[in-house]
């Protein structure tokens, strides 16, 4: 499953980014790293972009790039 | 004595730019990097006799090749070679930032650590063991808390020792484990190369062939061996991949990760999770589902009514002060004859009136670049764009382009300049320049004066409407035409991750703001007043020039003749017979009209005024006051039919030359092609005189339309002398409007912010071409259709927006998946 499907209030943990280019280094250099829990805080009003709680940080991303995040469900 | 060199380096919000203020204080220098639209800090500051010169590298997540800002940070670190490298980093995401750390020291500069905010760590019951992490890292680290000036002493300190040091112990080398093989193989094979080692650390570049950078790849196709290097680096990477099913690049960030927890685990104590804080309190109203939208549409609000509608009444201030340099130009000048204008004086006067023209914007953008500071500062600013992604997005705009569009007028009355410069942020390269290029679409101040016009005569039953339809129309087209730009001519521009941090909302430093706003304006100033000045003049030159020929203007002379000649007689009949001759005549003339604009200015208060045109000419303010004397009372009568004839022939020549104008030929040639969009010659000279300033339209129609003996409003000669204007027209009209091309401070802005002259080109061009296809069709249509201009509105309003729907559901793509 990936991190676009979690809900909010969900937590999950990475288990792999499936993307390696811009995008997947992006995400490793804020801190998506396979490992970390991860949880969904919220969606915004139109319901894209989601925000995510990670460590001790607040990152919002967009659901077709969430898609790119491999997790498991906690 | 030398001067040392030293770059600030971290990842965004983390506390550098105050460190960098901190550090340099009032000796910062702002300009951009080499060819790029990136923005380079530098100051100075000096430390027991040595000067040390501070440079601010762009705030980054990471060192890749990915993104504009990281490669310029990395190429300064690697070509520009700085002494010392201060990594500053935040106690509360040190992990990440330790990410950011291991790819610094990878370059083999020196580096400091500056673990700042450690008074939010202390807050939060976070203990970090500098020494140890010092000597894991192998690197001095500095503990600070820039907002209250903590641990400054220290970093200059640690500073000034390292740069006397002889030499520096190396940093520790991070251990990449399993692709520690094939690192040094290619490490091996670069220090054949002469560049390798003794440029750029041969270390470094295995890494980054090692990760697929198609910089570094491209720096070894400059050596001789190339084709044998990139051949087994290829060969390395797939060996890589098929042994551990995992690509190189990612297995170097999982390693990075690793060893930067590992580091952590060591040397970091936490007591307890964190609890919720104020962060979290606040973002639950701020993104609320109902509640944020509410939120940002009154902080949007509040943005626009302080700069836009109270900056305006604060220049109601300043003006008077630019009008007084207005008004000293037109004392040092040679005064003006009876009737014609001498070229000096008209050229001071049209230059000093372009730059006060924009120089009244200063107060405005003061006010809004404290203001955007202020949201940047406060960390409001990624949660606006968090909100509106989703719309925008679907139009290949960015959340991130909200504040630029509401600067730039989403309803009536923005200005284009300040919205264009706030679209810096967007990181996403299509996003922002499909932004930058909408913008001037939208409905600024400047082009209200015309719908004003227009709408007062032609849609004076449904005022209301129209102004909703203007109001609102300029969306309609943003959005479309911003999906169109980015499917079309910015395709393969590109594109970046949404991925943003939102980071913990703060409350902003006065000295920050204030800082900020003054070095944007001061920039704004630098950059776009030499430019105008410079249009200004080829402008003028085109409204001018080649001007009255000899015949018109003997015409012009006879009639100038005979109303001195009529004024001499009428004195020749009193007491002051020989006291005017046709010089003094004129003097009279010019001596009215500066008493009249010196009351007009003064008010109230125009006494001591009076005096000193009293003690200048004793006889001429007799004639030019209401006077009892049967004489006097006489002569003032004649003297104001004097000054009323000499404006109407100066009207007159003023028309005469503009339609002589190269300006004004243009728009006589350009009438078989506007025919179609209902506009005549006099319409298009107005619409070409605009391209300086918009404001000029109605000033140009005023000139054109000429004034008769009722002096009548603008409007009501329009309607006499228009007949065949009918609403349909003045439709088409404002629609041109909408969609006209920038002006020349916001073309600027545009060259600035998108770095290439050919875009701004292309911003003025397209609204253009743009502008006459809509005018043209809604008129031609309309007009063959029979409809009203009420009819025609409500027709075309209704199509712009299901064209707006139907584009809004076409599918964006993305330029930046592997």
């Amino acid at each position: 499953m990936n991190l676009s499907e979690i809900l909010p209030g969900g937590k999950c943990k990475i288990k792999a980014l499936s993307d390696s280019g811009i995008l997947g280094q992006r995400l490793f250099s804020m801190g998506f790293c396979p490992g970390v829990v991860l949880e969904v805080v919220r969606n915004a009003p139109l319901k894209d972009p989601m925000e995510i709680r990670l460590e001790s940080s607040l990152v919002s991303l967009r659901h077709v790039e969430a898609g790119f995040v491999e997790v498991e469900f906690i | 004595m030398s001067v040392i060199d030293i770059a600030l380096a971290g990842q965004p919000n983390c506390g550098k730019s105050t460190l960098f203020n901190a550090l340099t204080g009032a000796s910062q220098h702002v300009a951009n990097y080499p060819g790029v639209t990136v923005e380079k800090k530098t100051g100075t500051f000096k430390s027991d006799d040595q000067k040390f010169r501070v440079t601010d590298l762009p705030g980054t997540y990471s060192l890749t090749s990915f993104s504009l800002e990281e490669r310029v940070a990395r190429d300064f670190i690697l070509n520009d070679k700085p002494q010392l490298l201060v990594n500053v980093v935040d106690s509360m995401t040190l992990k990440r930032g330790l990410y950011f750390t291991f790819q610094v020291m990878e370059t083999g500069r020196p580096v400091i650590l500056a673990v700042n905010m450690m008074d939010l760590a202390k807050k939060n019951k976070i203990e970090i063991d500098h020494e140890n992490l010092a000597s894991r890292l192998g690197i001095e680290v500095v503990p600070t808390s820039m907002k209250t000036g903590e641990g400054k002493q220290e970093i200059i300190d640690c500073v000034q020792n390292l740069s006397k040091a002889e030499k520096l112990k190396a940093p520790a080398q991070l251990d990449y484990q399993d692709m520690e093989p094939y690192l040094r193989q290619i490490e091996i094979l670069l220090s054949k190369t002469s560049f390798f080692e003794k440029e750029i650390p041969g270390r470094w570049a295995a890494v980054k062939l090692m990760e697929g950078d198609e910089n570094v790849e491209n720096l070894v196709s400059n050596e001789k061996e190339c084709t044998q290097i990139l051949n087994k680096v290829l060969e390395l990477r797939n060996k890589f991949e098929d042994e551990y099913n995992l690509k190189p690049e990612m297995y170097i960030s999982k390693r990075r990760f690793e060893i930067a927890d590992d580091v952590i685990r060591t040397s970091v104590k936490r007591q307890n999770n964190p609890k919720k804080n104020i962060t979290d309190i606040l973002d639950s109203f701020f993104c609320h589902k109902i509640l944020g939208p509410v939120l940002l549409v009154g902080v949007i609000y509040l943005l626009y009514y302080l700069s836009i509608v109270q900056g305006y009444n604060i220049t109601n201030y300043t003006w008077p002060l630019l009008a007084k340099i207005r008004t000293f130009t037109e004392n040092i000048m040679p005064a003006p004859g009876f009737i014609d204008e001498p070229l000096i004086r008209a050229f001071s006067l049209w230059f000093v009136d372009s730059i006060n023209a924009l120089l009244n914007y200063i107060p405005i953008f003061f006010i809004l670049f404290s203001l955007i500071a202020v949201l940047e500062d406060s960390g409001y600013m990624p949660r606006m764009a968090f909100i509106m992604d989703r719309l925008l997005s679907r139009f290949g705009l960015h959340g991130q382009s909200t504040l630029p569009m509401v600067l730039g007028g989403i309803y009536v009355g923005g200005c284009a300049v300040p919205g264009v410069m706030s679209c810096k942020g967007i990181p996403d390269e299509r996003s922002r320049l499909s932004t930058i290029l909408i913008i001037p679409l939208l409905n600024c101040l400047a082009k209200v004066p015309l719908y004003v016009l227009l709408i007062n005569i032609y849609f004076a039953a449904h005022k209301g409407l129209a102004m909703f339809f203007i109001s609102t129309i300029s969306i309609l087209f943003v959005l479309p035409v911003s999906k169109i730009l980015t499917m079309t001519v910015l395709k393969n521009r590109e594109t970046a991750p949404f991925v943003m941090e939102l980071p913990p909302y703060h409350i902003p430093s006065v000295k920050t703001v204030l800082l900020r706003a003054a070095e944007r304006v001061w920039l704004f100033l630098k950059k776009i007043t030499t430019i105008v000045a410079a249009v200004a003049v080829v402008i003028f030159v085109l409204l001018y020039y080649p001007g009255i020929s000899d015949e018109r203007m003997k015409y012009y002379n006879n009639m100038e003749e005979q109303a001195v000649s009529g004024f001499l007689t009428a004195v020749s009949k009193t007491s002051y017979n020989n006291k005017f001759d046709e010089k003094k005549v004129t003097e009279l003339a010019n001596f009215y009209d500066r008493y009249r604009s010196a009351r007009m200015k003064a008010g109230s208060d125009f006494e001591k005024k009076e005096n000193e045109f009293r003690k200048n000419n004793p006889l001429f303010l007799a004639l030019v006051k209401p006077s009892k004397d049967k004489e006097l009372r006489m002569l003032g009568r004649e003297l104001k039919k004097l000054v009323r004839t000499r404006k109407i022939i100066s009207m007159e020549m003023k028309k005469e030359r503009i339609n002589n104008s190269f300006l004004g030929k243009a728009g006589m040639a350009l009438e078989p092609v506007t025919q179609y969009a209902g506009f005549n010659w006099k319409v298009n000279v107005a619409l070409l005189s605009a391209l300086a300033a918009k404001e000029s339209s109605v000033a140009t129609l005023g000139a054109l339309y000429q004034q008769d003996e009722s002096g009548s409003s603008l409007e009501t000669r329009m309607e006499k002398q228009e007949t065949g204007f009918t609403p349909l027209h003045a439709l088409s009209l404002m629609l041109f409007m909408v969609l006209y091309p920038p002006c020349i401070a916001t073309a600027i802005a545009v060259k600035l912010m998108s770095g290439s002259v050919k875009f701004m080109v292309f911003s003025m061009v397209y609204p253009m071409v743009l502008g006459i296809f809509v005018s043209s069709a809604v008129f031609s249509v309309s007009k063959a259709l029979n409809l009203s201009g009420l009819e025609a509105m409500f027709g075309f309003y209704g199509l712009a927006l299901i064209f707006t729907i139907i584009m809004g559901f076409l599918k964006n793509d993305k330029n930046f998946q592997s």
